[in-house]
C-alpha cells in the first residue's frame, strides 16, 4: 500500500500561504459560520427561554427554510436577486406557519409538558424530513446568490456574498434585540418567560404568546437557512448539523439568554473556522464538545444564563 | 418524571371490542403483506427474488433513486424476454439509509425473512464493507455495484461480487497516463475521508509515479463537511493539477468554493464524476468547471458515436440526451455508476442460467458459475462496453471515459483500454470454503 507523500500536510502548508492571510481566511470562514449559527441558535434559545421546550425539530425548520427558498427562487424567473428576496420573505413566513400549526396541533395538546414535547418534536423531525424527501427529493439543489461579486485579496479570492451574509445576520440580530427590549410584544414575551402564572394573572394570553414564539423561533432558523442556501445547497438532511451546533451554542451561552447566544455563536464559529483551518475539523468539534462539558460542570446555567429560580 | 397528563397510565385505557377487532384485522393484513408470502422453494413458477439493498434515504439517496430506476428497467427488459430460466424476476426493495449497520440488518432480513435468492445493488463502500460479513454468514450471494476496490482486494468474502462496474484501483491505473501526459505532473489530491477516498489516496500516487508524475499533497475531507474553503490553503502553490473526488450532498458547494478561491487563475482540474453525479453541470457557480476534465464510467451526455445498445439502454432507463430524466431536465442521472446495475443484473441472469439455478439450495452453484465467467461482450446486456471478469477476485474490468466540459456539456475525449486497468490479483476468493 502506498502511503501519503512524506512530510504530510504540515510541511506542505508552510510553503503555501503565510500565517497572516491564512488566519484571515480562517477568521472569515469562522465569521460566516458564526453569523448563521447565531440566528439559528437564537431561535432555539427563544423557544426554550419562553416556553421551556427543547425543540429537537429546530434543525428541520432550518432545512424547510432552505428547501422552500429553492422552490420560491426557481418559481420566479428574472434576475436571481428577485427570486432570492422573494425567498427571503416567503420561505420564513411559510415555515412560521408550519411551526404555528405544529404548536397548535401537537405541543398545545401536550400542555407543553417538557418530557412529552421532546418526544413530540423528535417525531416532528422525522415527519418534516421524510416529507421533504418525498416532495423535494434526495438531491442537493442550488439557489443562485442575489449577486456574485468575488472579492480579490492579494492572496486568495473570497465570495462577496458570504460577507453580506455576516452583515445581514448582524442586522437581524440587532432587530430581534430591539423587538425584545423596546416593544410591547417583547415585553409580553419577556414577562411570559419570567413567570408564566403571573403573566397569565395579568391578562397575558400565554397560549398565544407560546404559539407566536414557536413560530418566530422557527422563522429565525428559516431566515438563517435562506441566507446560507446560495452557499451550500438545499438538501433534506441539512438540518442535523445546525441543530447540534445550536444546542452547543445555547448550552454555552445560557438557555434563554440572547446576549449569551450571540457571544457563544461567535466563539464557536470562529474557533471552528480557525481550528479546522490550522489543525483539523475533527479537533474543532472535539474542543467544542469539551467546552460544553466544562460549562455544564462549572457553570450549568451557561456563561450568561441566570440560575433557575 | 411526573406523568401529570396520565400519558403512560395504562389503567385508564380500556380495550374496547372495536379496538381489538381493528388490531386483529391489522395483524391479518400484515401477515398477508407481500413480504410474508411464502412460495415453496421447488415451485418452478415462483419468481426469482432479488433483494435490492437500496440507498433510498441518507447521503446516497440521489444515487439510490437512479439505481432504483435502472434496476427496474433492467428487470422489466429481462422479464419481457422471458425472465431467468423461464421464471420471472422480482425485486424486493429494502432501504438501508446509506448506513453500514442498517445495511447488515437489511442483508439479514433478505436472507431470513424475505428469503430472496441473492442480494444486490449496494453502492456506498462503507455500506458494502459493513454488509459483506452478513452476506457471508448467511451464505447468500451479494452482487454490489460499488466501484470501490474492497471486493477486488479479496478482503471481503466469497459471496461478494462486483461484476458490473470497474473498481477504483483499475480506473485510476488506466487514467494515470492520460493525466500525466495531458494535465500536469504535480498533482494535489482532494478526497473524502473514508474507504472510497482511501482507494484514491492509496492507488493514485503509485499509478502516477509510473508515469513520471507526482502527488505533492493529499487533502482528506470528512464526508459530512459542508464548507470547504478552509481546506484550500493546503493546496501547494506549485500544483499543476487538482485531482478531486467528492461524494455526498455538498459536492456542488465544493466546486463552487474552489471557483471562488481560484477565480480564473486555477490549476488544471481532473475530477471524478462522483463529484457531480445527479448535479446539473450548468448549475450556477459551476462555470468555473468549463474546460476541466472528468472521469465518467458511462457518459452522461449522448455522444455522436453511441452504439445502438447504448441508445436502447438510455431509452429503457428513461434518460434524455443530456442525461436527465426524460421530461424533467432538473432530474439529473447518476450515469457514471447506474449502468452497473443494468449490467450486474444481466451477469446474474447469465450465471443463474449457467448454474441451472432453481432455488436457494443452489446458491453455492451460483457462486461457482459466476466465478467461471470470463468476459462480457458489448451489446444490449452490456451497453457501457466490453468487460473481462476475474473470478478469483470477483471483479470485472472495463473501459473508462475521460470527458471535457465544453459548452455546458461533457464530451468524451479519451477512452481507455481494458488492458490499461489490469493489475496483479491480491488474493483468491475461490480458495475460500463455500
Amino acid at each position: 500500500m502506498a502511503g501519503r507523500p512524506e512530510g504530510g500536510a504540515s510541511r506542505i502548508r508552510s510553503r503555501v500561504m503565510h500565517f497572516g492571510p491564512h488566519l484571515l481566511l480562517a477568521a472569515l470562514e469562522g465569521l460566516v459560520t458564526s453569523a448563521v449559527l447565531a440566528l439559528t441558535a437564537l431561535g432555539l434559545s427563544l423557544v426554550f427561554g419562553v416556553m421551556r421546550i427543547v425543540n429537537v425539530a429546530h434543525g428541520e425548520f432550518f432545512m424547510l427554510g432552505a428547501v422552500l427558498a429553492w422552490a420560491v427562487s426557481t418559481a420566479i424567473s428574472g434576475h436571481p436577486a428577485v427570486g432570492f428576496v422573494a425567498a427571503l420573505v416567503i420561505a420564513p413566513l411559510l415555515v412560521g406557519l408550519a411551526a404555528f400549526l405544529a404548536e397548535w396541533l401537537v405541543l398545545r395538546r401536550l400542555n407543553y409538558n417538557p418530557e412529552s414535547t421532546i418526544v413530540a418534536t423528535i417525531g416532528m423531525l422525522y415527519i418534516i424530513q421524510q416529507l421533504a424527501l418525498t416532495f423535494y427529493g434526495p438531491e442537493a439543489r442550488p439557489v443562485e446568490p442575489p449577486f456574485s461579486y468575488r472579492i480579490l485579496l492579494p492572496w486568495f479570492g473570497y465570495s462577496g456574498y458570504k460577507l453580506s451574509v455576516v452583515a445581514a445576520s448582524a442586522i437581524l440580530l440587532v432587530l430581534t434585540w430591539l423587538v425584545l427590549t423596546r416593544t410591547k410584544v417583547g415585553l409580553i414575551m419577556r414577562a411570559t418567560q419570567y413567570d408564566r402564572e403571573t403573566a397569565q394573572a395579568f391578562g397575558i394570553p400565554v397560549e398565544r404568546v407560546y404559539a407566536g414564539v414557536f413560530a418566530i423561533g422557527a422563522m429565525l432558523a428559516a431566515i438563517a437557512a435562506v441566507l446560507i442556501v446560495p452557499i451550500s445547497q438545499a438538501h433534506y438532511l441539512m438540518g442535523q448539523d445546525p441543530l447540534l451546533l445550536s444546542f452547543i451554542v445555547v448550552i454555552i451561552g445560557g438557555l434563554g439568554s440572547l446576549r449569551g447566544t450571540v457571544v457563544a455563536a461567535i466563539l464557536i464559529g470562529l474557533s471552528d473556522g480557525i481550528i479546522s483551518v490550522f489543525f483539523s475539523p475533527t479537533l474543532a468539534k472535539i474542543i467544542a464538545t469539551l467546552v460544553v462539558a466544562m460549562v455544564l460542570v462549572f457553570r450549568p446555567q451557561g456563561l450568561f444564563g441566570t440560575a433557575p429560580r | 418524571m411526573a406523568d401529570k397528563n396520565g400519558f403512560f397510565d395504562l389503567s385508564k385505557t380500556t380495550l374496547s371490542r372495536r379496538t381489538a377487532l381493528k388490531g386483529m384485522a391489522a395483524g391479518a393484513g400484515l401477515a398477508l403483506a407481500p413480504g410474508f408470502v411464502r412460495y415453496s422453494q421447488a415451485q418452478s413458477s415462483a419468481p426469482i427474488k432479488i433483494g435490492f439493498q437500496l440507498h433510498r434515504t441518507g447521503i446516497g439517496a440521489a444515487y439510490g433513486r437512479w439505481y432504483d430506476r435502472t434496476s427496474a428497467a433492467a428487470v422489466k427488459a429481462i422479464n419481457d424476454a422471458g425472465g431467468i430460466n423461464g421464471r420471472k424476476v422480482e425485486l424486493v426493495i429494502e432501504d438501508d439509509g446509506t448506513d453500514p449497520a442498517r445495511g447488515a440488518e437489511v442483508v439479514n432480513k433478505f436472507a431470513t425473512q424475505h428469503k430472496t435468492d441473492i442480494v444486490f445493488g449496494t453502492l456506498f463502500s462503507h455500506v458494502v464493507i459493513g454488509s459483506a460479513p452478513a452476506a457471508g454468514e448467511n451464505k447468500i450471494p451479494y452482487f454490489v455495484v460499488s466501484e470501490g476496490h474492497h471486493v477486488a482486494s479479496t478482503k471481503l468474502n466469497r459471496y461478494v461480487f462486483q461484476p458490473g462496474i470497474t473498481d477504483v484501483k483499475s480506473q485510476i491505473q488506466s487514467m494515470a497516463p492520460w493525466i500525466a501526459a495531458n494535465a500536469g505532473k504535480k498533482v494535489t489530491q482532494i478526497f473524502p475521508d473514508f474507504a472510497f477516498g482511501y482507494d484514491h489516496r492509496d492507488y493514485l500516487p503509485p499509478a502516477l509515479k509510473a508515469q513520471g508524475a507526482d502527488v505533492i499533497a493529499q487533502i482528506a475531507i470528512p464526508p459530512t463537511e459542508s464548507s470547504f474553503t478552509k481546506y484550500f490553503p493546503q493546496i501547494p502553490a506549485e500544483t499543476e493539477v487538482i485531482y478531486h473526488v467528492m461524494v455526498g450532498p455538498a459536492v456542488l458547494t465544493f466546486v463552487k468554493e474552489l471557483g471562488e478561491f481560484y477565480g480564473s487563475q486555477r490549476p488544471q482540474l481532473f475530477g471524478f464524476m462522483d463529484s457531480l453525479e445527479a448535479v446539473d453541470i450548468n448549475s450556477p457557480g459551476l462555470e468555473f468547471l468549463d474546460g476541466s476534465h472528468f472521469w465518467e464510467g458511462s457518459p452522461r451526455y449522448a455522444q455522436p458515436d453511441d452504439s445502438a445498445a447504448q441508445k436502447a439502454y438510455r431509452a429503457a432507463v428513461g434518460i434524455d440526451d443530456n442525461g436527465a430524466a426524460a421530461g424533467d431536465p432538473k432530474d439529473v442521472s447518476t450515469a457514471s455508476h447506474m449502468f452497473g446495475c443494468w449490467e450486474t443484473l444481466y451477469v446474474v441472469k447469465k450465471a443463474m442460467e449457467d448454474a441451472g439455478y432453481k432455488g436457494s439450495e443452489d446458491r453455492a452453484k451460483l457462486v461457482e458459475a459466476t466465478e467461471a465467467l470470463k468476459e462480457f461482450a458489448e451489446g444490449p446486456e452490456h451497453p457501457q462496453g466490453p468487460k473481462t471478469f476475474n473470478g478469483k477476485i470477483h471483479q470485472c474490468f472495463g473501459i473508462q471515459n475521460i470527458s471535457k466540459v465544453e459548452g455546458g456539456k461533457l464530451k468524451v475525449v479519451h477512452k481507455t483500454k481494458i488492458e490499461d486497468g489490469l493489475y496483479e490479483p491480491e488474493g483468491d476468493y475461490t480458495k475460500q470454503a463455500l
